[in-house]
């Protein structure tokens, strides 16, 4: 089985143009969203109390919801959670009252409402906290994109470092976008897989710069972006297989992993999906459009005795 | 060429072995146990109390698998949960008489049912967190600032005293925001005063501010490193009191621990009564100081002959003797500020105890006009009181004073301890709580297991279908991939949490790319017309430089969320970063290994099973 069968090079680089131009549409829109709705914070970053409550049978929200909505708490957000039976109470931080008190109150409510039902889980996160963790999160992202850009740096280029760092950053707003837009919860979790996807994506630029270095190298004739089109199509198998695989690994965690995990998962599998189109066909492009040249890979050998490092 | 020399299938075999080892206790699940510790500062679990369980299981005709004394609790295993049942109320009234007034902690719990060989070598079950096992998890903030907002209130009272005591004349003592102000007329009493104060407490220091008209002023506060001290004990004063507290619910295995300058996490798995832990936290121990009763009826009510008389109590020394007591404190816990174990001028153990101005001045009193008579310490909890010690007043004793008759230093230290322990030194707050019940957890480890199951199962099939031996022997390598990093997390006894558990799934995921790359790498080497052994040996050098660009990228983002994650960030990037490192080993070097051994041996190799290889026309 071969799924790849490609004869002659294909010319992304011709395209490129059209390519950038979807690529900022997109960046665009998510930047828009991101600005008109902004992320659903979890309460690890706002504070506040998550209950999760599960019911023998369907759970009746709209009662549930007059139950809370009864005790007099500022702002109380129900909705189900996985299956029709689990139940997610979201309550916002009051003044003078704990959290301990606060859940409590719902449960002893719930409880008279329908006896039935059991306490799954509580999260209780302070102000503080919460400012503590977005600080950290923010720290993080900048630790990993100077992280990165100083590796590339030191092992291709600066612009390559520059090309790598835009595409994937490019795909971390499209993420983010994406969470805005459907204003799906943005929690600790999706920061991890965020940063994961950014280390991930990264690989797929690396690999791709790898092969036109070694092309610069081995085809002297070629121009820049005959070498760069050479480079995407000889590895573009291996992209799509690699990627294939880790999707249908996070696929499955969407699936199997259950509430807890789904929203992990999503962020994965958009940043995997982003992944591929910016390492191909922006990363590479942006590199050129920088002016990527074979003497700024190919370092002038002085004499042969073997002091460049050998292709990998 | 490509032939591995024998140490290289050695380590290969050894990292096989040593998977195999650490990652078995997690297959043999748990048996239930029960497990014993200490629920007082002042009794130990020794060999003498498992003897004493041992006794009382026997006597009781409860059979046991096995029972180990293990650090500070005694360890006794099941067979099934029933006889647990059993055991446990076996044991608790064995070892607590007195129901209401535990001695030991007797709990239910859950131990690896692994054999014993695999301990002894360290292998254990993976550490599960609260969301797999369901349990209370809280984050408690300590008001470091309140602590010594109390402390700089005493010590105005304290200056003042000294003051006086010495004949200084001032014109005020009062509060100023950290400092305390000491007001003067004259040069030559501020001069006496600062020597005074600093002799009299080492932990204080003394400036001459600037004057306010006619009169001089004194800035007293405490040094800086006194300061530090102060609060690095307030903070610690507070997770021993945690552990007094803690104790009570019978939890077996609480995590109290301070993370940062000034919080403490509180972990209790398996408690579900999430309003009990809180009440028990939150709550006070007091201390009291009272005379002992030598009344002719207090004495014949310790024998148990009389009433007591109007105004004592009757109290117990541990499960000793019975000791009436007054029922007017000299002082109590709230007053005091320090306690520490020390030694008297004949070197025998004691506890120095300084009590805040207020109470020392009573104290002085009470103890002037009581000399040779015997006072007690009483710690009260839950409404009851303890006698932890009677001691005969020597002399006259003022705001610092020691408690001497304990039997050995370490019988001081526990009594400073639990003296201290008596009340919170600071104020604290919940900033943070998680309460998972049990059933959520047991779905969150079936949830996490089987995507990663049917994750690998997927990637398998295709690797197969689409390589057939290669992609088997890439399978093979990923799963020695999983095996490796079960094997490192158990045995780095690392928090597995949910977030771990899709770690391990995203690495597999993202583990398979090195075997991807390798495996294009020999059949675009094939399709350019190298020989079969030149295109294994071509496309695994070649693909490395590769293989170790992509995963430091990945690693580089591993270990940013180390370093600044917290809670489910860092359980999700341990497990990723570890899964780099086992992955890079297994898909280059174990996947190698079982190539050379399969291949790497037929001189004449006409083909590798690595699927269709196409080649385009006409190339």
């Amino acid at each position: 089985m071969e799924f790849f069968r490609i004869g002659r090079d294909i010319p992304f680089m011709r395209h490129a143009l059209v390519l950038n131009v979807i690529s900022i549409v997109t960046f665009v829109a998510a930047v828009g969203f991101l600005a008109a709705r902004g992320l659903h914070l979890s309460i690890e970053f706002t504070g506040g109390t998550v209950m999760e409550v599960a019911y023998p049978q369907p759970a009746d929200l709209p009662k549930i919801r007059e139950t809370v909505g009864g005790l007099g708490f500022a702002e109380v957000q129900v909705q189900s959670f996985g299956t029709a039976r689990d139940v997610l109470i979201r309550l916002s931080i009051e003044k003078g009252v704990t959290s301990a008190q606060q859940s409590e109150r719902v449960m002893t409510a719930l409880k008279r409402a329908d006896p039935g039902v059991e306490l799954r889980r509580v999260e209780f996160v302070g102000p503080a906290v919460g400012e503590e963790l977005a600080t950290d999160g923010a720290l993080a992202l900048l630790f990993v994109v100077i992280g990165i850009m100083t590796y590339l740096a030191f092992r291709f280029e600066w612009k390559f470092s520059i090309a790598a760092i835009v595409a994937n950053l490019h795909d971390v707003v499209i993420i983010l976008g994406f969470f805005a837009a459907f204003q799906w919860e943005f929690s600790l979790a999706v920061l991890a897989a965020v940063l994961a996807v950014l280390g991930y994506s990264v690989n797929e630029s690396v690999i791709i710069f790898d092969r036109i270095r070694e092309s610069f190298r081995k085809h002297r004739k070629m121009s820049t972006p005959e070498i760069i089109d050479h480079a995407i199509t000889s590895t573009i198998s291996r992209t799509m297989i690699t990627h294939g695989s880790t999707l249908m690994m996070v696929l499955a965690i969407l699936i199997f992993g259950g509430p807890t995990l789904f929203y992990f998962a999503l962020a994965l599998s958009i940043g995997i999906c982003f992944g591929i189109y910016s390492s191909v066909f922006v990363a590479a492009a942006i590199a050129m459009w920088l002016g990527v040249k074979r003497e700024d890979l190919v370092k002038p050998v002085k004499k042969k005795d073997g002091t460049e490092p050998e292709l990998p | 060429m490509n032939r591995y020399p024998v140490w290289k299938y050695l380590i290969i075999a050894v990292a096989v072995a040593f998977g195999l080892i650490y990652t078995l206790p997690n297959f043999f699940g748990e048996s239930p146990a029960v497990q014993v510790s200490s629920a007082k500062a002042t009794v130990k679990v020794d060999a003498a109390v498992l003897g004493r369980v041992e006794q009382s299981l026997s006597a009781a005709g409860v059979a046991h698998t096995g029972i180990q004394l293990d650090g500070a609790s005694i360890k006794a295993r099941f067979g099934d949960t029933d006889t647990q049942l059993k055991a446990k109320d076996a044991i608790a009234r064995a070892l607590n008489p007195d129901a209401a007034e535990p001695a030991f902690v007797v709990a239910l719990n859950l131990l690896s049912a692994s054999p014993q060989w695999l301990a002894t070598l360290g292998a254990l079950p993976m550490y599960l967190g609260l969301d797999l096992r369901g349990g209370v998890h809280f984050l408690l903030q300590v008001d470091v600032k309140g602590a010594l907002s109390k402390r700089i209130d005493a010590t105005v009272g304290e200056v003042r005293t000294l003051l006086r005591d010495r004949n200084v004349r001032h014109a005020g003592v009062r509060r100023d925001g950290d400092l305390v102000e000491v007001r003067f007329r004259d040069e030559a009493m501020l001069d006496r005063a600062r020597d005074v104060i600093t002799a009299a407490n080492a932990d204080l220091q003394a400036v001459p501010g600037p004057s306010d008209g006619a009169e001089r002023r004194l800035l007293v506060s405490f040094k800086p490193a006194a300061e530090r001290a102060l609060l690095e004990n307030s903070v610690k004063q507070n997770i021993t009191t945690l552990h007094n507290r803690i104790n009570e619910l019978g939890v077996s295995e609480p995590v109290i621990a301070q993370q940062g300058a000034d919080r403490i996490v509180v972990q209790l798995p398996g408690v579900q009564d999430t309003a009990r832990a809180k009440d028990i936290l939150g709550r006070t121990a007091t201390l009291e100081a009272r005379l002992v009763d030598l009344t002719a009826e207090a004495q014949s009510a310790v024998t148990g002959q009389g009433a007591v008389p109007f105004g004592s109590e009757l109290f117990r020394q541990g499960r000793g003797a019975p000791v009436v007591l007054k029922r007017q404190p000299i002082f109590t816990g709230e007053q005091l500020t320090s306690a520490a174990a020390t030694f008297d001028e004949n070197q025998r153990p004691a506890v120095a105890i300084s009590l805040n101005d207020a109470a020392g001045r009573v104290l002085r009193e009470v103890s002037r006009e009581n000399i040779k008579k015997p006072m007690a310490v009483v710690l009260f909890e839950r409404g009851r009181g303890e006698v932890l010690t009677v001691a005969t007043i020597q002399s006259e004793l003022g705001s610092r004073f020691q408690i001497t008759g304990m039997e050995s230093p370490q019988a001081s230290n526990d009594l400073a301890l639990l003296l201290r322990a008596g009340a919170l030194a600071a104020p604290m707050e919940i900033i943070e709580e998680r309460t998972i019940g049990p059933s959520l957890g047991a779905d969150n480890i079936r949830q996490g297991f089987n995507s990663t199951l049917y994750g690998f199962i997927a990637i398998a099939v295709f690797m197969v279908a689409y390589y057939v031996v290669m992609g088997l022997i890439s399978t093979v390598a990923l799963a020695i991939n999983v095996l490796l990093l079960i094997a490192l997390l158990s045995l780095l006894q690392a928090t597995l949490t949910l977030p771990g558990i899709a770690a391990i799934a995203l690495t597999l995921g993202m583990a398979i790319d090195a075997n991807v790359l390798i495996n294009e790498r020999i059949r675009e080497e094939l399709r350019n017309g190298a020989t079969p052994q030149a295109a294994i040996s071509a496309g695994y050098e070649r693909a490395w430089g590769t293989i170790l660009d992509s995963n430091i990228t990945t690693l580089i983002a591993g270990v940013a969320l180390l370093a600044f994650g917290s809670g489910a960030v860092r359980g999700f990037a341990v497990v990723h970063c570890l899964g780099i490192l086992t992955s890079m080993f297994s898909a280059v070097v174990v996947s190698r290994g079982f190539v050379n051994l399969w291949y790497g041996r037929q001189k004449k190799l006409a083909s590798i099973s690595i699927g269709q290889v196409w080649k385009p026309k006409g190339a």
